[in-house]
């Protein structure tokens, strides 16, 4: 028996690898339904956008990478529908260069899935430049929303933004045209003219110097979407009220999908991580269960 | 004074496109050198170099101009379908070495540990709809429901800790920067 404990503590990791191999992948090909309970800090948010009226301008900020595309893009594509289903402009920037462009992918991502937007008139649905969906939810581009791409300068982009956000996002992003010739940008000179601040953020620069900047300088409430490593860093400022909501992670997504009633990547996902959570205590368990069963025999080694 | 802070803001955004360009331009420098010294691992820096330059021309001279960003431009292929995969591989590979090294490190050694090994326990499991699901099964009181009780890690004891650092760290600069200011903190001149 001993020996194999000591087997076991010196297991090959390629056999880890592939039981979490097993666990990401198979769940996919399952249909299991999971019961997603909603946190407080998700219904924050979401009460926080419910209380918009609308018309609204949200400034989104996408401060993140393909890299944590699996956490944060789920809540790109939730938002993004939650805005245009209640009639609120969005205006896209990044502060991190990849930003615009998962913006871009989750527009796209969601013209190709939601049924609620093909129109009724036989038109098919149609995303490009000018009109992403047509239907009973028509937005277009310049009037509904808007990408003014990436600016370089981290958080003094938004403390530029602040005093003045043309000069910070000069032009667009799609055509490189004035923001001034787009009439979704009417009356909108600096930060504080935006009712809120939908912040993806996956690290620096990110939801931290939102807070400190466009909340604590510029009094903009900020709701904010954070990789799961990076949300707890993040949590004292719930508990001030400087954060208006955080999705923390898949869970946070799934949960935001949940209350906006759209099921998506991050409830899709729930199961796989579920699984890779158990397995990944379960070798704790075994871990510690190994170590403690050899403990005696390592004392004696000196280990 | 707002005008100045302005001034700087702008200046601080032109210098940091230049340094993107200058870290560019040192990554290319760097990797050729590898290469022309065949040094260690040299064959790594031709994929960096080849990369680089397909990105960059492609971006450039065959993805529209101005327009490099738009769908279905050559730029756009290569974001999508060669950049975008690399990437999240690259970060998913973290959940198999997390697996892997909190089998072997994530040991009940002292009381300390135990804590911690508990804590990320219940975090764990009421991270995921799994947590709910164990705390009907043993008939857990709503209070203590492992998702609650995670959210009292989350927000009680996580939140005092990272008060602490962020506090900590606060006070860090703002000592540092008195030292720079006054002169006493001369090392970044070269100096003692």
């Amino acid at each position: 028996m001993q020996r194999f404990f000591e087997r076991l503590l010196t297991m090959d990791r390629r056999i880890i690898f592939v039981v979490i191999f097993l666990a990401l992948s198979v769940p996919i090909f399952l249909q299991i339904k999971i019961d997603i309970q909603v946190t407080s800090e998700v219904q924050i948010l979401y009460d926080a956008l419910n209380e918009l009226s609308r018309g609204s301008r949200i400034l989104v900020s996408c401060d993140y990478d393909p890299g944590s595309e699996p956490e944060l893009q789920p809540m790109a594509e939730s938002g993004f529908r939650y805005f245009i289903e209640n009639d609120l402009k969005f205006i896209i920037i990044g502060l991190w260069p990849q930003g615009p462009l998962q913006a871009n992918k989750a527009l796209e991502m969601i013209s190709e899935v939601n049924e609620g937007f093909v129109v009724e008139d036989g038109d098919t649905l149609y995303f490009g430049h000018d009109l992403i969906v047509v239907g009973p939810d028509t937005i277009r581009y310049g009037i509904d929303f808007i990408n003014l791409g990436y600016q370089v300068g981290q958080e003094l982009v938004i403390q530029r933004m602040g005093s003045s956000f043309g000069a910070a996002f000069p032009n667009d992003s799609w055509y490189g045209r004035p923001i001034g010739e787009f009439s979704i940008m009417d009356g909108l000179n600096k930060l504080s003219d935006f009712d809120f601040i939908y912040n993806l953020s996956a690290g620096y620069p990110g939801t931290y110097e939102w807070v400190q900047f466009a909340v604590d300088r510029f009094h903009v409430p900020v709701g904010a979407g954070n990789t799961a490593v990076q949300a707890p860093l993040v949590y004292p400022y719930l508990d001030t009220g400087q954060l208006s909501g955080l999705l923390g992670g898949m869970k946070g997504g799934a949960e935001f999908e949940k209350l906006v009633g759209y099921k998506g990547r991050a409830t899709l996902s729930m199961v796989s991580q579920t699984a890779a959570h158990i397995f990944v205590i379960l070798f704790i368990v075994i871990g510690n269960i190994a170590y403690f069963a050899t403990r005696g025999k390592q004392s004696k080694r000196g280990l | 004074m707002g005008d100045l802070a302005d001034t700087f803001s702008d200046w601080y955004s032109i210098i940091s496109a230049f340094a993107i360009w200058l870290g560019a331009l040192n990554l290319m420098k760097i990797s050729i050198e590898k290469v022309s010294k065949k040094q260690k691992d040299w064959f790594f820096a031709i994929a960096t170099i080849v990369s680089f330059l397909l990105i960059v021309i492609v971006g450039f001279f065959f993805s529209g101009g101005r327009q490099f960003l738009d769908l279905g431009t050559r730029f756009d292929w290569l974001y999508r379908y060669i950049y975008s995969p690399l990437s999240a591989t690259m970060f998913a590979l973290l959940a198999f070495f997390v697996a892997s090294a909190s089998y072997r490190a994530f040991r009940a050694r002292n009381a300390q540990a135990t804590v911690l090994l508990l804590a990320a326990f219940i975090v764990m499991v009421g991270r995921t709809p799994f947590g709910d699901w164990m705390s009907s099964m043993l008939f857990l009181p709503e209070g203590w429901r492992i998702s609650n009780l995670t959210n009292v890690i989350m927000n009680y004891l996580n939140v005092a800790g990272q008060r602490a650092i962020m506090i900590g760290i606060a006070l860090g600069i703002v000592s540092t920067s008195l030292r720079i200011i006054l002169g006493i903190e001369r090392s970044y001149l070269g100096g003692e």
